[in-house]
């Protein structure tokens, strides 16, 4: 099936099949920094944005993604070195397997909510898994980097 | 210590955050074979007939490979020193299946549809026998895992294939017996840990191909990249010589990928067809036959007198090895020779194990290494010996365990080693106080059938085998001056690569950024035992203190050449080599580039080293949890963790370790479990059966440090990878029993065990 698409704002174009899933399509056109850590919609290594939303690209068809914006962390390079900078300050990016997929939700959070509380950031991050960090030292670098653009 | 104990960034920490293409999935993405298994749906059977003919014909198969294609010399899996102490009872490809998800077929391919119809294509005849299922009725029993004859093990481990085990052992020091009989107070009690999978978020994946020197390449996400060449070369018959294993950023291990479990399969496929074959776990795949930790049911009898002072203890662990004794042998020890320890002061012990073999997964090593299992069973002991003398259990250990004033004495339970740094007690008063232990303990009612309590620990683990680890590094000094540091360690994660720069850039006075460290590659690298038995930081640690001394020397002495003044008269600051008795002087950015001419040497240094001790680190966890009595839900309000590893190399990446392995203990405390059905098929073979902690599940985790010194150790450090899971599985239970009065001597605490035990209770 051909779709047409853009991925961090570049137009692609291809003949794909209809059961691929995002994931593995957008992996091969090169776009690696996308992980797959589960086939069960459970890890939330896998989220992109799909026109600023975040969806999980191992259980979304390419072929949704038709005629739609896809983000993918290469494409937030500037607020993945931000939000990353805080995490690596907490060391709170062990393997960094998962920091992908968290940077992106993070970003979404950002976008949607408004000086969250710490309830509502575990909330709205508790798709994302890690086995590494015991989750405690992403919310603080979080923390950090909601605070450090407020005071911008 | 300019750089050492300071929280600097990881090294690689910014291609991680960005999505840099650096795991093994990612740096390997040119056309391969894809490579998936046909595993067993029995838990015992023989492969009568195979055929793959029907399969073979799809389009774009490569090639099925079957019990008739693999080579027949027996090996281990386990990623250990040779001789490896695990049974060499398994073959790539096995004519009997000894677990469902043991395989059947290879099937390599390049279209990953029609490799998935092959697998149903292929047609298999099996004799299906009858399996053994529950460990506790392994010995002796007459259906054997191992009837094989070539079954055979390299160390003597007590294991007997005709008996269905994999090893044991007893061992005694002074007369338990007799001193039971002094003591007034016995508990005799069996606790039962369950399998737990490592899960990290990396599966199992490993690539394969020829170089041009004819040589296999194995790419693999792996802790033990020179234990997988010897295992390779184990399984496939083929010289060391030949393999090559490199190792590139790995989305973490906790010990699953101490073990080889997913490099064979390709390697065998490359062998046979020379073409470059990949394959990747699922999720799944990883959960039914990764190798998770053993099952173990253990038992323990604790004596003390009436003040509280412990006599005796016996331990008997029964360990589940599953279908293959992988790390059976190994991680037994440690759950009594860890966790009695703790209690050095005792009269007597005797520590009894069989570990066995049954029909079920095989185990592996994570992250405590046995350590875990014994622990629990241990501290939930003594908890239940407190509650009997009526004694403040915090007290009751105070009274028993390691403490500063025992350093300098032998601990007869952890073979003779002596004590050399010990902050435990001060880990402990330092958590209660964050708790506030002395007004909480034991609970407070906070509302209506809701009821708060805290529950404590202590643990210890060791640093590196003594005697066995080894870990050898080398440097060089290159032009313009920076260094090149090689290590054989394997970072997985937690940052090894940055904090043995930090102790290179220390004792080289030197930015860190002036050391250049890279992964591993066992042609490149030199030899290190990897990373796992805690022992990077101390074992690899110390090489690399060894070697950058020597290298400091060599600055010196080539510094002192081109001064032309003798050696004793020279120094070295980190950035010149200066003499001591006028204003000469030599840049080191000099010395590295005339080393590169003429006469003078290419400046390099490399020392080994290994421990004759294994240190143990200490850590005090204490937790509060909230019980709902009506649900029997357990909240985990905080969880406060104060650890002596000796110095800490970089705080924070220190704190995250112990932050993710406290989280893995709850994990494993209350939700993790393994679960198979009648005919040993695993039904927890994903993230919606098998539920690992998410960031709702705990409110707080408090960590923090109270280091001693370990002056065998590099700038005085201990381990802290592994024994920061010990605490929360005994703690949590303890905390339950405070507000409930059950016992829960059965991983994981589930609502409705304590629900029932409340029941039970209430009848009496
Ligand atoms: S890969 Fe796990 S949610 Fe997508
Ligand atoms: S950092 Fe390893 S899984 Fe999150």
């Amino acid at each position: 099936m051909k779709i047409k698409l853009w991925i961090n704002e570049k137009e692609f174009t291809d003949d794909v099949s209809p059961d691929i899933a995002l994931l593995e399509w957008l992996r091969s056109k090169g776009f690696y920094s996308i992980k797959r850590g589960c086939e069960t919609s459970n890890c939330g290594l896998c989220t992109v944005l799909l026109d600023g939303k975040p969806v999980l690209s191992c259980s979304t068809l390419a072929i949704r993604a038709n005629g739609k914006y896809v983000t993918t962390l290469e494409g937030v390079e500037k607020d993945a070195l931000e939000i990353g900078g805080f995490m690596a300050d907490e060391g709170s990016e062990q393997c960094g397997f998962c920091s992908p997929g968290f940077i992106m939700n993070v970003i979404a959070m950002k976008n949607e909510l408004t000086n969250p509380t710490e309830e509502e950031i575990k909330k709205y991050l508790v798709g994302n898994l890690c086995r590494c960090t015991g989750y405690v030292g992403q919310l603080r670098a979080i923390k950090n980097y909601l605070k450090s653009t407020k005071e911008v | 210590m300019k750089v050492v104990n300071k929280s600097v960034r990881k090294k690689d920490a910014m291609s991680l955050v960005t999505g840099k293409p650096v795991y093994t999935d990612d740096i390997t993405t040119g056309s391969s074979l894809i490579v998936k298994l046909l595993r067993s749906r029995h838990a015992h059977a023989i492969v009568e007939e195979i055929n793959t003919e029907r399969a073979l014909k799809l389009p774009g198969i490569e090639c099925i490979l079957t019990y008739k294609d693999a080579p027949q010399s027996r090996f281990t899996n386990a990623g250990q020193s040779f001789p490896e102490p695990s049974p060499y009872d398994r073959l790539i490809l096995d004519k009997r299946l000894r677990c469902v998800g043991d395989p059947v077929a290879i099937v390599a391919g390049w279209d990953e549809k029609n490799i998935d119809k092959a697998l149903r294509f292929i047609k298999v005849k099996y004799q299906v026998l009858e399996p053994l299922l529950d460990f506790t009725k392994s010995k002796d029993n007459e259906v054997l895992i191992h009837p094989e004859e070539d079954f055979k093990s390299l160390v003597d481990i007590g294991a007997d294939n005709n008996r269905n085990l994999c090893s044991s052992e007893n061992s005694e020091y002074g007369d338990v017996e007799e001193q039971f009989k002094n003591c007034t107070h016995i508990i005799e009690e069996t606790y039962h840990t369950q399998a737990n999978s490592q899960t990290m978020m990396e599966t199992f994946r490993t690539h394969t191909s020829f170089d041009a020197y004819g040589r296999l390449n194995v790419i693999s996400s792996t802790q033990v990249p020179f234990h997988v060449r010897r295992i390779v070369s184990n399984a496939l018959e083929i010289p060391k010589s030949k393999i090559r294993v490199i190792k590139p950023r790995i989305g973490g291990g906790f010990g699953a990928k101490q073990s080889v479990v997913s490099e064979l399969y390709p390697a065998l496929v490359t062998m046979k067809t020379g073409k470059p074959a990949k394959m990747i776990y699922t999720r799944k795949e990883s959960f039914t036959n990764g190798s998770p930790r053993h099952e173990a049911q253990i038992t323990i009898r604790l004596g003390s007198d009436d003040d509280g002072n412990i006599k005796a203890i016996h331990m008997y662990s029964l360990w589940n090895a599953g279908a293959y004794g992988d790390h059976g042998p190994t991680t037994v020890g440690l759950s009594g020779h860890k966790a009695m320890t703790i209690y050095n002061k005792v009269n007597a012990f005797k520590f009894d194990f069989d570990v066995v073999y049954s029909n079920t997964m095989w185990g592996g090593a994570y992250r405590g290494y046995g350590a875990t299992q014994g622990i629990f069973a241990l501290e939930c002991a003594v908890n239940e010996l407190a509650t009997k003398l009526n004694m403040d259990p915090t007290e009751l250990r105070m009274k028993n365990m390691l403490t500063h004033e025992q350093v300098g004495n032998k601990m007869p339970a952890y073979y003779n080693e002596v004590l050399n740094s010990c902050h435990l007690d001060k880990c402990l008063i330092k958590a209660k106080e964050m708790i506030d232990w002395d007004n909480k303990y034991p609970y407070r009612e906070v509302g209506k059938d809701k009821i708060r309590s805290v529950g404590c620990a202590v643990a210890m683990q060791g640093s590196g085998i003594s005697n066995v680890d080894v870990g050898a590094v080398e440097i060089r000094l290159n032009d313009d001056g920076f260094y090149t540091l090689m290590i054989g360690a394997t970072d997985m994660g937690t940052g090894c690569d940055t904090i043995l720069s930090q102790m290179a850039a220390d004792i080289l006075e030197c930015d860190l950024e002036n050391i250049v460290v890279h992964g591993v590659d066992t042609d490149l690298s030199p030899y290190d035992t990897g990373s796992y038995a805690s022992s990077t930081t101390y074992i690899t640690g110390m090489a690399v203190v060894k070697t950058c001394k020597s290298m400091r020397e060599k600055i010196l002495s080539e510094g002192a050449r081109l001064l032309k003044i003798p050696v004793e008269k020279v120094e070295f600051d980190g950035k010149n080599v200066f003499s001591l008795e006028d204003d000469k002087s030599i840049s080191l950015k000099d010395i590295a580039n005339f080393s590169l001419v003429g006469e003078n040497n290419y400046i390099t240094a490399s020392e080994s080293h290994y421990s004759p001790t294994s240190p143990p680190p200490f850590m005090a966890g204490v937790v509060e949890v909230e019980v709902d009595k009506l649900t029997g839900k357990v909240d985990i309000i905080d969880y406060v963790a104060v650890v002596d590893c000796g110095t800490v190399i970089n705080p924070n990446l220190s704190r995250i370790q112990v932050e993710g392995g406290i989280m893995q203990g709850i994990g494993m405390a209350l939700y993790e479990d393994v679960t198979h059905d009648k005919k040993g098929r695993l039904t927890s073979s994903s993230f919606l059966q098998y539920k690992i902690p998410s960031r709702l599940d705990v409110k707080d985790i408090r960590v923090e440090f109270e280091s001693s010194y370990e002056p065998t150790g590099p700038f005085g450090a201990k381990s802290i990878g592994e024994i920061v899971i010990n605490t929360p599985s005994p703690a949590i239970a303890h905390a339950v029993y405070n507000a409930t009065q059950v016992n829960i001597r059965q991983l994981p605490i589930t609502s409705e065990k304590i629900v029932m035990g409340m029941l039970e209770n209430k009848k009496k």
